[in-house]
């Protein structure tokens, strides 16, 4: 029997842009138990719902995060929505669809190169964030915000784009997929990005099924879990889309599924860029929500649960988000048990954790 | 089915009730979604959510100020994460969370012990 070790790993850590805290109980250099630990900057925004007028917690809501902002804004007004019976225009759910959709090639775009980062590829890191930031480029042109961008409300969207804007847009997808192609090929061949990613943190079928894993995390075990099969409040059903997965079941699979779904995002803006109607881009919103609603949304990694309560005045009584997160940290668990300690780094960026979501 | 499925277990039924109904949804195949709490003038109202080929199953009940709860650990190890954070932010006991998963008060760390058990004041309320 080896020498038994506890080593902490976090919260300030290289590769953690944000806190979160892994004990890791070590037989020699091999990974026996992690135990993770959060909390350290619960902002209770939740609580929030109580004090910001129904319409105006839009704001708060996109604020959970900085990278799934507008899926966060979405979530939180389709589940309004969903309880005051409020049906948005055909628009809306086109603009709704493309704005998500860019926001998620930024999050894979953003988390490739931390990827990189984390395992020293520095040149595949400034190029995939010089990628990331044309649709930073596409986000600010459209909406005047980079980051937080507010162009979800309740009935709709603030903001139309023209057509011609639309192509512009288009023009620049088609350009940047050639590009992720080119990047995302060095990648997935390079010899040390496969020798430090190939049968490592093997998370099973069985185990991803047994730990209730979402998001890219589940369909490189071989689940094609995405919620945007059944999502009828995007137009998703529209568009020609197959959920990306793989059953290689380890960090390469993880990776090469979001690499997929980066081109799978491409291919259904454009989609949605040919096929968006013209017409109203919101509806008005008359009347307080009274009741309670179920949602959930596909949020780049996992599937997000959001859950709204009213009583027919202007301040709703809860709301609770469930974040794709707080969902993959026992599948990271799972994932760390048996795996060598030098490879933890790769296991922890490989589930793309965000903790600002989980500590919303 | 639609996907606001509701099921209220009834109080005279709880804490057996509640690991029954799980251990069937897990045997039919369902994934744990998530357990949000919210507090009521009657106590705290938990909602226990669960998907099946993207359709919710909710199971709902309300216990009373101080009652406590049983895990569901034993048959969705990841409740964990959820069921910390309910006792955590609203002080609801849950017992017999799984083994080294039981974080005892300590899973956020927090300025105010318990900040979200009290009844709200003002807004809403």
């Amino acid at each position: 029997m080896g020498k038994h070790t506890v080593v902490p790993f976090g919260p300030q850590h290289p590769v953690l842009p944000e806190p979160i805290h892994l004990d890791l109980e070590l037989d020699d250099e091999k990974v026996v138990r992690a135990i993770p630990s959060i909390g350290y900057i619960h902002r209770g925004l939740e609580k929030l719902v109580e004090k910001r007028e129904f319409k105006e917690y839009v704001f708060i809501a996109e604020r959970i995060c900085g990278i799934c902002a507008f899926g966060h804004g979405w979530g939180y007004c389709k589940s309004v929505e969903g309880l005051m019976n409020i049906e948005i225009p055909l628009r809306a759910k086109y603009l709704r669809t493309i704005w998500h959709e860019l926001s998620r090639i930024h999050s894979h775009l953003l988390w490739l190169g931390l990827m990189a980062d984390g395992m020293g590829f520095e040149s595949l890191f400034m190029h995939s964030w010089r990628l990331r930031e044309q649709v930073l480029d596409i986000f600010e042109k459209t909406t005047g915000g980079r980051v937080i961008f507010s162009a979800c409300k309740i009935g709709g969207v603030r903001r139309d784009i023209e057509d011609s804007e639309l192509h512009g847009i288009a023009t620049i997808l088609k350009g940047m997929r050639d590009e992720v192609r080119t990047i995302t090929d060095i990648f997935f061949k390079e010899p040390t990005s496969v020798s430090r990613l190939k049968d490592v943190g093997i998370l099973s079928k069985e185990a991803a099924i047994a730990t209730c894993a979402v998001g890219p995390m589940v369909r490189a075990s071989g689940i094609p879990l995405d919620y945007r099969v059944a999502d009828t409040s995007g137009v998703y059903r529209e568009l020609n889309f197959t959920p990306v997965s793989t059953d290689t079941c380890d960090c390469y699979g993880r990776c090469w599924v979001r690499v997929q779904e980066i081109f799978a995002s491409l291919d259904m803006i454009c989609q949605a860029i040919e096929k968006i109607p013209a017409g109203d881009i919101a509806v008005p919103v008359k009347g307080n929500p009274n009741g309670e609603y179920f949602a959930r949304l596909e949020q780049p990694r996992g599937e997000a649960f959001y859950y709204v309560k009213g009583n027919n005045t202007t301040h709703l009584t809860r709301f609770r988000v469930r974040t794709p997160t707080n969902m993959n940290l026992p599948a990271m668990v799972e994932a760390l048990k048996g795996c060598d300690y030098a490879d933890v780094p790769m296991i922890v960026l490989t589930i793309d954790p965000c903790i600002s979501c989980t500590e919303r | 089915m639609s996907s606001q499925d509701l099921v209220t277990i009834k109080p005279e039924n709880r804490p057996t009730d509640l690991l029954q109904e799980v251990e069937n949804l897990k045997f039919q195949g369902y994934r744990f979604v998530q357990i949000c709490c919210t507090r009521v003038p009657e106590g705290f109202e938990l909602t226990y959510s669960f998907d099946k080929d993207y359709e919710l199953k909710n199971l709902r009940f309300t216990l009373a100020d101080g009652e406590g709860i049983t895990s569901i650990t034993s048959l969705y190890l990841p409740a964990f994460v959820c069921e910390n954070e309910i006792h955590d932010l609203f002080g609801v006991p849950i017992n017999h969370i799984a083994k080294g998963l039981d974080f005892g008060g300590k899973f956020f760390r927090l300025a105010e012990k318990t900040p979200w058990h009290d009844l709200p004041k003002g807004g809403a309320h």
